[in-house]
Order: C-alpha cells, then sequence, then structure tokens
C-alpha cells in the first residue's frame, strides 16, 4: 500500500480485473438470458449480449407467473421472501441484543450456564434439528404461514455471542456515568447501547437478511400452499417442471429479480456500516 | 448543597477481600476533601460507595441529613467526574451535558439555558454540537465537568480526572477545578494518587493505606505534623527523610547510628534512650552553619533544578542515605563532606514499630 512501483499497480489491476470478471462472467450470461425469447437460448451458440425482450420476460415473470410452475407471480414470491427474510432479519437482531444485554449487564443466577447453552447451539444449525423443529410447527398449526417461516429461524446464538462480545468492549464507566445521569436499565439499553451497536447491528443486519432470503430447504418443508412460496424455492420449481422444457429466459429473469434484494441491502447498508465505523471510532 | 458524612464505613468486595476498613469522616457543607493515597488503597472504592456505584458493607453513608446506604445514585443527587471521562460517544456535547436533565425531566427551556450557562463558564461555547471523538483531552474533560456541573448536585465526586491529561495541562485543569469549586461552593470529594494535586486543591486530605485511613488534616498539617512514617514520606516532594537514631539518655539530642547528632528543641527528657525513626525533609537541611556536633553529609550525587539544588548522600555509612535540597545553586561535588544542620523544630520522631509519631 505504501509502496508506489507501477508495475505493482498495474499487476494489481489486473488481478482485481480477472477476478471480477471471474465473478461476474455468470451474472452477466444469467442477464443476458433473461433478455431473449427461449428460442435464441435453445440454440448454438448462446447470446453474448442483451436480446429484446427485457421489459416482455420481467413483466411476464413479474405478475403472470410461469404456468408449468404453479403460476405464481414472482412478484408475490418476492413478497414472501421479503416478508421472511426481514422477519428472521429483525426478529433475531432483537433478540440477541436483548439477550446479549442480559448476559453481560445483569447478575442473575446461572448466567453463565445460560450463556454456554446459548453458545452449544451454535454447533446446531437448521439441517440439523430440522425434524424435530417440523413437528413442533406441524403441531402448534403454523404450517403454511409467515410465523412458520420466521420464527423457527429467529434464536441465534451467532448475533448472541457477537453482541455480547461488542457489549464487553463498552467501558464501565460509561454504565455508570448513566446510572448517575438517571437512566435505568430501559433507558441505558436504549439511549447508549443500541446507538453505540449501530456498526454491529448494519454489519449483521446485511448478513441475516442474506441468509434469511437464502433460506432454501426450510420453506421448501413447511410450505404448500402457492401463495406462501418464497423465491429461492421458486426458482428450483420452474428448473424442475416435468412435462416441457425449462422456459430458461424466464428463470433467469426470475433469477435476476431474486439476486436483486440482497444487493440492495448490502449497497445501502454498507454505507451506513462505513458511517458508523468513522463515527463511533474514540 | 449538603455535607457528606461517613460512619464507621466498610467495603468487602463479593471475593472476601477487605477493601475499606472502617473509614469516619465529616465533610462539612462547601468543604473539598481529597482522598489520597497510592494505588491500590481503596480510594476509589470509597467514592465509588458515595456515588452509590458500590454496595456498602457496613457503617453508614449520609448526604445533607438523608443515609444513603441503599439509594440509587440517581436519589443521591451528586455528580462523577471519571478519569476516562465516560463521555457518551455517540452524542454531542449538549446531548452528554443534557442527558442528566433530561432524565429529571426539567423542562427543555431550562436545560438549553443551564447547558449555555455551562458552556460558558467553561468556555465551551464553540464546540456543543461536536461529538466527544473530535475534542482534545483537555476539552473532553471540560465536557465530562459540564455534565457534573449543569445538573447542579449537592455533590461533586472526581475519579482521578486530571490523571490522563498531559503535564501542563493538568496543572491548568487542577486551577480550574479549584477556581470553579470556590465559585460553586459545592461540597467536593476528590480522588487522586498525585500528592501535589492534592495538597493544592483541598481544603482536607484523607491519606489512605490498604484501606485505613492514616491521616486526615489541612494540607499544612500533614505537612508539619504527619501522624506517621506512611504519610511523612507520602506528603512533601522529594519524600521526607527516614533516618534509623536513637534519642540520647538525657533526651537533649538525637543520635545517628555513627555518633553524629542533632539538637533536639525542648529536651525536656521526653523519649529519654529511645531508638527512633528520625524523619527530616529535605528542605529543611541547612549546610551553612558552623561545624560543632552536626552531622556531615558525603555527596554522591548532585542535581540541579534551577530555582533548588538536590543533593544525595548518606551521613557516616551507607545505612542513612539521604536528600537534602537547597535554595538556589549550589556548587557540590561528589565525595564533598558539608556540615549537615536542622532547626529542631523541623524534626519529627516516630515509633519505628509502629510509624506512629512520638511527641
Ligand atoms: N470488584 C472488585 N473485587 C475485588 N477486589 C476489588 C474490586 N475492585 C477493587 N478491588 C480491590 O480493592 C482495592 C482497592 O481498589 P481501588 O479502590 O480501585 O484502589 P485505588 O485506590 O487505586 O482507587 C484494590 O486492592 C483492588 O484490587
Ligand atoms: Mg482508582
Amino acid at each position: 500500500m505504501v509502496e508506489n512501483r507501477p508495475y505493482l499497480n498495474v499487476i494489481s489491476h489486473l488481478i482485481i480485473i480477472i477476478c471480477i470478471g471471474i465473478v461476474m462472467l455468470p451474472v452477466w450470461i444469467t442477464f443476458v438470458a433473461s433478455t431473449h425469447p427461449i428460442e435464441a437460448l435453445l440454440t448454438q451458440p448462446i447470446p453474448m449480449w442483451p436480446g429484446d425482450r427485457l421489459f416482455e420476460n420481467y413483466a411476464l415473470v413479474l405478475t403472470a407467473g410461469i404456468a408449468d410452475a404453479g403460476g405464481v407471480p414472482v412478484g408475490v414470491m418476492m413478497i414472501n421472501s421479503l416478508i421472511m427474510a426481514l422477519s428472521i432479519t429483525i426478529g433475531k437482531i432483537a433478540i440477541s441484543l436483548i439477550a446479549a444485554y442480559a448476559i453481560v449487564y445483569f447478575r442473575f443466577p446461572f448466567r453463565m450456564t445460560c450463556f454456554w447453552i446459548i453458545f452449544m447451539t451454535l454447533m446446531l444449525p437448521v439441517e440439523v434439528r430440522i425434524l424435530p423443529t417440523f413437528k413442533v410447527v406441524a403441531d402448534l398449526g403454523m404450517l403454511n404461514s409467515y410465523a412458520g417461516l420466521s420464527i423457527p429461524l429467529i434464536a441465534s446464538a451467532t448475533a448472541t455471542f457477537l453482541f455480547r462480545q461488542f457489549f464487553l468492549t463498552v467501558p464501565e464507566e460509561l454504565a455508570e456515568a448513566a446510572r448517575i445521569d438517571g437512566a435505568g436499565p430501559l433507558k441505558f439499553f436504549i439511549d447508549i447501547l443500541m446507538p453505540l451497536s449501530r456498526t454491529n447491528i448494519a454489519a449483521l443486519f446485511v448478513i441475516l437478511f442474506i441468509y434469511g432470503w437464502n433460506q432454501y430447504l426450510w420453506p421448501l418443508l413447511i410450505t404448500t400452499e402457492e401463495s406462501f412460496y418464497t423465491v429461492v424455492m421458486g426458482i428450483q420449481r420452474m428448473v424442475n417442471v416435468s412435462e416441457s422444457l425449462p422456459v430458461w429466459h424466464l428463470v433467469m429473469a426470475t433469477t435476476i429479480l431474486a439476486m436483486l434484494p440482497p444487493v440492495i441491502v448490502v449497497v445501502t447498508m454498507q454505507r451506513l456500516f462505513v458511517k458508523g465505523l468513522i463515527e463511533t471510532e474514540k | 448543597m449538603a455535607g457528606v458524612q461517613l460512619k464507621d464505613v466498610e467495603k468487602v468486595y463479593p471475593n472476601g477481600f477487605k477493601a475499606i476498613h472502617g473509614i469516619d469522616v465529616k465533610v462539612i457543607d462547601g468543604e473539598f476533601l481529597v482522598l489520597v493515597g497510592p494505588s491500590g488503597c481503596g480510594k476509589s472504592t470509597l467514592l465509588r460507595m458515595v456515588a452509590g456505584l458500590e454496595t456498602v458493607s457496613g457503617g453508614e453513608i449520609r448526604i445533607g441529613d438523608r443515609v444513603v446506604n441503599d439509594l440509587e445514585p440517581m436519589e443521591r443527587n451528586i455528580a462523577m467526574v471519571f478519569q476516562n471521562y465516560a463521555l457518551y460517544p455517540h452524542m454531542s456535547c449538549y446531548d452528554n451535558m443534557a442527558y442528566g436533565l433530561r432524565n429529571r425531566g426539567v423542562p427543555k427551556a431550562e436545560i438549553a439555558a443551564r447547558v449555555a450557562e455551562t458552556a460558558r463558564i467553561l468556555e465551551l461555547e464553540g464546540l456543543l454540537d461536536r461529538r466527544p471523538n473530535l475534542l482534545s483531552g483537555g476539552q473532553r474533560q471540560r465536557v465530562a465537568m459540564g455534565r457534573a456541573i449543569v445538573r447542579k448536585p449537592a455533590v461533586f465526586l472526581f475519579d482521578e480526572p486530571l490523571s490522563n491529561l498531559d503535564a501542563k495541562l493538568r496543572v491548568q485543569m487542577r486551577i480550574e477545578i479549584k477556581r470553579l469549586q470556590a465559585d460553586l461552593n459545592t461540597t467536593s470529594i476528590y480522588v487522586t494518587h498525585d500528592q501535589v494535586e492534592a495538597m493544592t486543591l483541598g481544603h482536607r486530605l484523607m491519606v489512605l493505606n490498604g484501606g485505613n485511613m492514616e491521616q486526615l488534616g489541612t494540607p499544612i498539617e500533614l505537612y508539619e505534623r504527619p501522624a506517621t512514617t506512611f504519610v511523612a514520606e507520602f506528603i512533601g516532594s522529594p519524600s521526607m527523610n527516614l533516618l534509623d537514631a536513637r534519642v540520647s539518655d538525657d533526651g537533649a539530642v538525637v543520635k545517628l547510628p555513627d555518633g553524629e547528632s542533632w539538637t533536639r528543641a525542648d529536651g525536656g527528657g521526653r523519649h529519654a534512650g529511645r531508638t527512633v525513626t528520625l524523619g527530616v525533609r529535605p528542605e529543611h537541611f541547612d549546610i551553612t552553619g558552623g561545624d560543632d556536633g552536626e552531622a556531615h553529609l558525603h555527596v554522591a550525587l548532585v542535581e540541579h533544578l534551577g530555582a533548588d539544588t538536590l543533593i544525595h548522600g548518606h551521613i557516616g555509612d551507607d545505612r542513612n542515605a539521604l536528600t537534602v535540597r537547597l535554595q538556589g545553586v549550589v556548587t557540590a561535588r561528589m565525595g564533598d563532606v558539608l556540615p549537615l544542620r536542622v532547626a529542631a523544630k523541623h524534626l519529627h520522631l516516630f515509633d519505628p514499630e509502629t510509624g506512629k509519631r512520638l511527641d
């Protein structure tokens, strides 16, 4: 970084460009495919430049859906995905903030036991506990509902752990100053701790939103009604149509649409994320 | 405004460590009391008990005429300035100062007026909408003071508020704190390990050692009549010289091991024949007098400070090493032998076993 040798500069840029190319090429091909009629994709060579069907293809997927794959409009699936991802993200952040606050700032019996139990669940991802979880959700009558889609995924040991580590770095005197200033536990949490955690919350929001958005197995298991399909599982159903060839141009359009919300979240949150970094720096 | 009274206050930490062993003191309304002592002696513990940040294990703490043992910090009507300032990093200076007032339901207009007034006193006017991370150490210190002053509490508590500042700023802020306290006339308890800070700031000083009170008194009392060798060494810079000595059988002189001696003011026979620890402050020596019956200093090292000269050396053998502080520039060299006199009133006698002052 400090060095200022022109050939190093050229080489590092070359490497960056190659890497970007590797990452972007599939995305580009997907986008190009989504702008052509299906015939163009079934003949060699596959097109490398956008075609003329951009608006038709996207309008079709968004509003009408694909007849062979149940005909659920992608718009509906995206809204389902959004509701699920946001519920998971906000729920996870809220619960882990509160849990970490309790563990760090309150002396209650079996505090460390609680912490270690939470910590141990880190080792149990959704897939491992999927059958018992399914049974519980089914017994509670939460199949085919937004609650069923999001609640079982909300508890998060990772986020709790991260917030705990952050709270431990907040100087004790800050809590004491707040006590002297007449802030009770709740006021301290809301007025001091939450604003200080902004950066961490932003970072976690990005990670957890993408995690929630990309959930595949769980929605697949617990939704049988089309009105609750999420976009990620929708794509899978489009590819697996039985009687006809996959409508690749529409599948690709859906894929592009499915990628958009995570991209938007990353881009907008990144700004807040960096801003937070600069401002809370001591 | 209110005084603070501690009655036989004790602190035992949950791990069983007894940090404070029964402290009694009555801080009168408007007084500036300094708690001073080496690191780990329990100064912060005692202060935090007054603040309500630590529980009281024994005894009673009163602020005004209320027993506050079981009151929350907020209900005690105190304000505290922390060593690391503990400003809220995400709030502007204005909000830092206003936060405590808002929590107490003070009307908006009054908050604005009080913060403006405080900012004026502390010369913080241009900085009110800045965040603490954009301020210098001295400015942060002022904001922390402002946060305390703006509340108009009954008692100010300071926990080593100047120790994160550089030497020059520390002197400046010290003067400012003293002036502010005199203007506001608010009862203050101030913790420091720096004896100069303690001497210059306090109306009275409490010297703590291992959770016990060694002495309580005005700076001059502590300087002139230290109650123990601990206080004697702690107050004053360079420290008081402590020498092994013996009072002569007729009580008229104190003898050093190698036979040299100094005359006592009122022989009177007190402590005659007794082995003592003799204390003499470096600045109370005199090398100009005659030669008869006095001790001699073998010079080992000379330090010129400009206004003063420090001479390190020993009397007779190496056991009784001491430091002498003389006014102005004194030319002396290593190996010189200087006659050393002390006015009788500057001889302090202590019991070598208990370290207590002998009068
Ligand atoms: N929470 C605690 N638990 C146990 N011992 C403590 C605790 N806090 C302080 N101590 C001990 O009490 C003594 C006094 O501490 P403190 O009041 O902070 O000293 P200082 O005079 O340097 O401010 C020290 O020996 C310290 O180790
Ligand atoms: Mg301390």
